[in-house]
């Protein structure tokens, strides 16, 4: 932070501008600065750093970036280079220096000087343009300004409708190119292209006024928001809910909808199909709960009924004998079916062999609890000491001793602890045995919860990464020659994940087959897409929820968020989250946690069920229907429109506007390796759209004939950056110097409120080998040996 | 997981006639000195399946199968067993027990593979496709000895009973054809629905179809409810549902809601249902699983291939037998005795308690529990099972000797099997042939 000991010299700046400012002078060149100067100039960097630092640790990384947006919009608001300088009260207020008042306030106050120069408005003003390098004015005059250092902000798209007629005019809050400045984001659809705008990033001031209602949804999602419409009463559950006419005034709506939104009141017992709903919930509980209490006789010893049911078999068979005669005589007619052979596991064995239930469930959490309370401390030391010293037996003995000889050996050392405590000791000295050599008496979910491998997880980082590979369900193996840059990214050996976690399949207990189903298809790249993924994950949850039943002496908030969490680890292990399915999660722990106590276990499930369909027909069906609705009055006859990739709601919004009977042309950019554009074609030209197919190389020659570019987003940050798939910025840019405009649709839920500046901090990787490959055309080989090249490393970024 | 598994395991098999007899129906066969049905039973144990229903053909059969089986997986397997009347096949065995199938996905094993591919694979499989029927393929086992080379023109004819043709798509993932070699004519008929919906499809021929098959259970029960004369889900229900994909008549197939299937269609990676006008007409899937070529996938279904199998778990494919290897690459019991110069080469067994006279030779064979061998004798390629009692100067290659048998002296078989509990006289020479007892 040490200021620069010698007065910068600009090059292209006033300095050299000989014609304009005069000859530069070499002496500050050489002489350098003063000592006192340039250690008051770092004073107040480190000030300014200290001062970041803290406000990061209290409120988050976000906050001082937020604050150094907030200082470059504030920057901004100018008076146009002339006579009377810009007061820049705003920022002085924003950073403090409104408070200050030092000597410069009124001694040596340049613009009291009697020789001032006279201000050159025009070489301000092309500054200001874009046109012309250096300062706006003269140095002396530059109050200090946040904005200067700011760091060029990678390319973002701008919204604002291009009119050809209207040249920027003199108005320098309105221009749109601007060194100093980052690019003007308007996020939302705005309608009015002469409104003024100062170029707020926030998308909610700035779609109150005109755009339709559902896009001020909060960005963030994380709660029913106040602005949020409930679905009109008419609707029932399974059908999507049909487009709401569009309030006349928001006022309307907020008599309407309340943020406490109960889905108890709406589905009231007037709307017949909800309540047959709830009725058909309550009839699938009432025959889940039958199935576990009752024992049917044709299958005995299923699930957890395993353990209740061994003993008595296990008992009339003794010591696992199967006496022929009685079985002939005891096997019903009607059955056919004889149990040979029951799993009459002691809990020991369970705990090797199931790897996944824990020392307490062993015994039948009813028995045990209890008397776990009431062991003494001393007692639980003796436990603990008994365990260490079965464990060190056990590594005595080695590995090729059988477990049994160690469980021998150590239910000599814990008798003694356990006699008070269990009458039957050798089940329970075995168990622990067993759960000890494991290393683990944890329940596991709670281990794999506590550890999941963060979304944000810098991968670099060697110690975590081994961490969070000890505990995760997929296998992965890290790529060879990773790039250097992107080594903070998850990056694995494709192709060999999908095998293994099939061949798993059957060993994860504790994740439901939908869910399961959901992360297979993820990994293997069966589903993709921001909404799809989004939706296929909630209605895994969904199917899950409905499954749940909460174990006894847990509640049920807990348990579930617990549970959730689990399978959101797994899911993230498939493949990282999108930023739409973390809202999508967020909203649902949100609405677990505020379940009210008093509700019952079905009817909690039931309003949760209620919540994830709102969730989806609101927040994804219903947001489209309204972009859509909203941005087919953007095509014109005769548009020829450009789209990248494949995005839902640009492909409902080109069919909306095809069966609306506009006349328009299509131009679909595709991009390798996933080539998602041609499904997009297919389906486009099936419903008789005229489209032109083209790869992202050739952009900028179709770009000529263009009139509008459609995109798509898997989010949209909270400075106004979209976050999309790889080469939308291409597009952008492409379109922004061949002034066409650029509208990008994306749904509320995908907002967030995560500030990123580049790719690189955040993105995915995709699989190098794709590159490497070209399906259909197994004649270029040039990069088949790639892995084996040291200096050869392929980067596969998926998002931009 | 929702799945429920149902081992085939075949009663007395008329194919393997001279091995298997009342007291060992085919899943007790042994392979490598364990019963075959074991190596089923261990892989879905390994797969964390414990709870599974086992179905054997006839009453005798089902007796000693479920008192073989309680004996040895007591504690560590809940298994049911349940006899159907012989010869209803393989569907009508399902037919039999449909009442007692309530998990969403049936996984239905045969009771003859030997394999070390996870079921879990298949079951993935189906589940990611939501499929009606997934079956496990593998690739074709070579026949024969491969050393041998001998018996070339017997194997291709074997073979050509055995082969599939199997027509997919271009992943790789949907079936879209399936006959048997053995039924074909000379030509194969192919829907043009199907051919035109996927637009480019796969006929190979080297390819196994494994009888691991995970199924729907509303479709199994519905199709075996609604089509009575089906007999075996390999001819019958397999290639009707095959067949009947793009056409589906099955009531249960429900669509949700219309738009949000409709962005999941849109957004996942379409399969040629998808394309194939699907709002309109339903569909239903027919999926694959492909074993990868280095796991070992073989079924016990003929006798020679009985005896590849034995060859195999004591050769290449070790890892399924279960037992640790010497360095010689062979298992010797401790208790078995072995004559002065007598030789026990690679890929060999020697169950417990036999006895070897001097200067035998034993080249990649499995010799079972108890058994008694003269001097002189040399066994080759062969399988001898329990308490056999070989003379001095036999000489057997090729051939499968069950329990119970003697061989006196000098007796020289090629090819030959040898039912339980048969006597071969002395200086016997043949080749090719099948010994009975004769039944009094």
């Amino acid at each position: 932070m040490e200021a620069p000991k010698t007065i910068a010299h600009e090059i292209g700046g006033v300095q050299n501008d000989a014609l304009r400012f005069g000859l530069h002078g070499v002496k500050s060149d050489i002489v350098g600065s003063h000592p006192l100067e340039s250690s008051f100039q770092s004073t107040r960097k480190t000030n300014e750093e200290i001062k970041r630092k803290f406000l990061a640790n209290t409120y988050g990384s976000a906050f001082p970036l937020r604050m150094d947006l907030d200082m470059q919009i504030l920057s901004r608001f100018q008076r146009p280079p002339g006579a009377i300088p810009s007061s820049m009260l705003g920022l002085e207020a924003m950073t403090g220096s409104l408070d200050n008042f030092g000597f410069e306030d009124y001694l040596n106050d340049p613009r009291e000087s009697e020789v001032l120069r006279p201000l050159d408005m025009h070489h301000g003003m092309e500054v200001r343009l874009g046109v012309s390098k250096g300062p706006v004015c003269s140095k002396e005059l530059q109050l200090f300004n946040g904005a200067t250092s700011t760091p060029h902000f990678r390319q973002t798209l701008t919204l604002k409708p291009y009119n050809p007629k209207k040249v920027p005019s003199m108005d320098a809050r309105r221009t749109p190119r601007t060194v100093i400045d980052p690019k003007v984001r308007h996020v939302g659809f705005f309608a009015p292209p002469d409104r003024s705008h100062t170029a707020p990033p926030d998308p909610v001031s700035s779609s109150t006024s005109s755009s339709p209602p559902v896009t001020d949804i909060s960005p963030t999602g994380n709660s029913l928001s106040p602005v949020m419409i409930p679905p009109p009463r008419h609707s029932s559950d399974n059908r999507p809910i049909p487009y709401p006419p569009v309030p006349a005034s928001p006022l309307r709506r907020d008599s309407i909808a309340p943020g406490s939104y109960n889905p108890s009141d709406f589905y009231s017992a007037t709307s017949p199909t909800a309540s047959s709903y709830v009725s058909r919930m309550v009839a699938g509980e009432g025959e889940f709960s039958d199935d576990v209490v009752a024992l049917s006789p044709g299958r005995v010893a299923r699930g957890s009924l395993v353990k209740t049911v061994a003993g008595p078999a296990a008992s009339s068979f003794p010591g696992g004998g199967f006496n022929l005669t009685a079985v002939k005589a005891s096997s019903v007619p009607v059955s056919g079916l004889t149990t040979v052979s029951v799993v009459n596991l002691p809990p020991g064995i369970a705990e090797k062999t199931g790897g996944a239930s824990v020392q307490v469930q062993n015994d039948g959490p009813a028995n045990v609890k209890p008397q776990k309370e009431k062991s003494t401390k001393a007692e639980r030391r003796a436990l603990q000491e008994a365990q260490r010293a079965a464990k060190a037996a056990a590594k005595a003995e080695g590995s090729k001793a059988p477990a049994a000889a160690s469980a021998a050996t150590t239910s000599v050392n814990v008798k003694p602890a356990k006699a008070t405590k269990v009458p039957s000791q050798k089940n329970e000295t075995t168990s622990v045995a067993a759960s000890e050599k494991k290393g683990g008496d944890r329940p596991p979910e709670k281990d794999r919860k506590k550890d999941v491998p963060h979304p944000r997880m810098q991968y670099d980082d060697k110690s975590r990464v081994e961490k969070a590979k000890r505990r995760s369900v997929v296998k992965q193996t890290e790529a060879r020659n990773r790039v250097e840059l992107f080594r903070h990214l998850p990056q694995y050996e494709h192709g060999t994940q999908l095998p293994d976690l099939e061949a798993k399949f059957f060993q994860l207990d504790p994740m439901h087959p939908a869910v399961y189903k959901a992360g297979l298809q993820y990994l293997s790249g069966d589903i993709s897409g921001g909404n799809a993924r989004c939706v296929a994950m909630l209605s895994a949850f969904q199917a899950a929820i409905k499954d749940y039943s909460t174990p006894p002496e847990k509640t049920l908030s807990r348990d579930l968020t617990a549970k959730i969490s689990s399978y959101v680890s797994f899911i993230n292990e498939c493949k990282p989250l999108s930023i739409s399915m973390g809202n999508a999660i967020r909203f649902l722990k949100s609405r677990i946690a505020k379940l009210p106590l008093s509700l019952s276990e079905s009817e909690a499930k039931t309003s949760l069920q209620l919540d994830i369909d709102r969730f989806i027909s609101e927040k994804i069906i219903l947001a489209d229907k309204v972009i859509v609705k909203h941005a087919v009055t953007k095509v014109r006859d005769g548009d020829v429109l450009l789209t990248y990739g494949s995005s839902s709601a640009v492909e409902m919004m080109l069919l909306h506007a095809h069966e609306l009977g506009k006349q328009f042309r299509v131009v679909v950019v595709d991009s390798r390796p996933k080539l998602e554009g041609q499904l997009l074609l297919r389906r486009l030209v099936g419903k008789g759209l005229s489209c032109t197919y083209t790869h992202i190389n050739a952009v900028t020659y179709i770009i000529h004939e263009v009139t509008r570019v459609f995109l798509g987003a898997s989010s949209i940050l909270s400075n106004g950056t979209v976050y999309s798939r790889v080469g939308t910025a291409c597009i952008a840019m492409v379109a922004h110097k061949f002034r066409v405009p650029v509208l990008v649709c994306c749904e509320a839920y995908k907002f967030h409120e995560r500030v990123q500046l580049d790719s690189i901090c955040s993105n995915e990787l995709g699989d190098p080998d794709a590159i490497a490959k070209f399906p259909g055309r197994e004649e270029i080989k040039s990069l088949n040996e790639w892995t084996n090249s040291e200096n050869l490393q392929l980067l596969n970024l998926r998002q931009v | 997981m929702d799945f429920q598994v149902v081992v085939l395991a075949g009663g007395t098999s008329k194919k393997l006639v001279p091995l298997v007899s009342k007291e060992v129906p085919k899943a007790l066969l042994p392979v490598a000195n364990r019963p075959v049905l074991s190596y089923v039973l261990e892989l879905l144990e390994l797969s964390n399946l414990k709870d599974l229903i086992v179905v054997v053909e006839g009453e005798d059969a089902a007796l000693s199968v479920g008192g073989w089986i309680s004996g040895a997986y007591a504690d560590r397997l809940h298994v049911e067993v349940a006899a159907v009347p012989e010869d209803v096949g393989t569907a009508g065995a399902l037919r039999a027990i449909s009442h007692h199938l309530t998990a969403n996905d049936i996984l239905v094993v045969s009771g003859d593979i030997v394999s070390d591919v996870p079921p879990g694979a298949v079951a993935a499989a189906h589940r990611r496709h939501d499929a009606v029927v997934t079956a496990m393929l593998c690739s074709a086992p070579v026949s024969g000895p491969s050393e041998s080379g001998s018996s070339s023109g017997k194997d291709k004819s074997k073979k050509y009973g055995r082969y599939n043709i199997i027509g997919l798509d271009p992943t790789k993932q949907f079936l879209l054809y399936i006959a048997t070699g053995g039924e074909l004519e000379k030509d194969v008929r192919i829907q043009k629905s199907i051919l035109r919906a996927v637009g480019q499809m796969e006929i190979q021929s080297d390819l196994m179809d494994a009888h691991l098959y995970a199924f729907k259970r509303s479709v199994l029960q519905e199709v075996l409810d609604q089509k009575e004369t089906f007999q075996s889900l390999k001819q019958d229900v397999l290639p009707y549902l095959v067949r009947s994909q793009l056409v589906s008549l099955m009531r249960f197939l429900h669509d949700s809601s219309q738009v949000l299937s409709q962005t999941l269609a849109n957004a996942s990676t379409p399969s040629f249902h998808q394309q194939y006008s699907a709002p309109v007409r339903r569909t239903h899937k027919c999926c694959v699983y492909i074993a990868n070529n280095r796991n070992y996938c073989a079924r016990l279904n003929s006798i020679q291939a009985f005896s590849d199998i034995n060859r195999d778990v004591i050769g290449e494919a070790r890892n399924l037998s279960g037992y640790s290897f010497s360095a010689q690459n062979n298992i010797i019991h401790p208790s078995a005795e072995l004559g002065s110069k007598t030789t026990v080469g690679p890929h060999c067994m020697l169950g417990e308690g036999s006895q070897m006279g001097d200067k035998c030779s034993v080249k990649r064979s499995v010799i079972g529990r108890h058994c008694r061998i003269g001097s002189n004798v040399k066994v080759v390629n062969s399988v001898v099972m329990n308490h056999v009692t070989i003379g001095d100067g036999c000489s057997i290659q090729g051939s499968v000797i069950c329990s119970n048998v003697q061989l006196q002296e000098r007796v020289v078989l090629k090819d030959c099997q040898v039912g339980a509990g048969c006597v071969v006289n002395a200086n016997t020479e043949s080749k090719g042939e099948a010994f009975y007892r004769k039944e009094k």
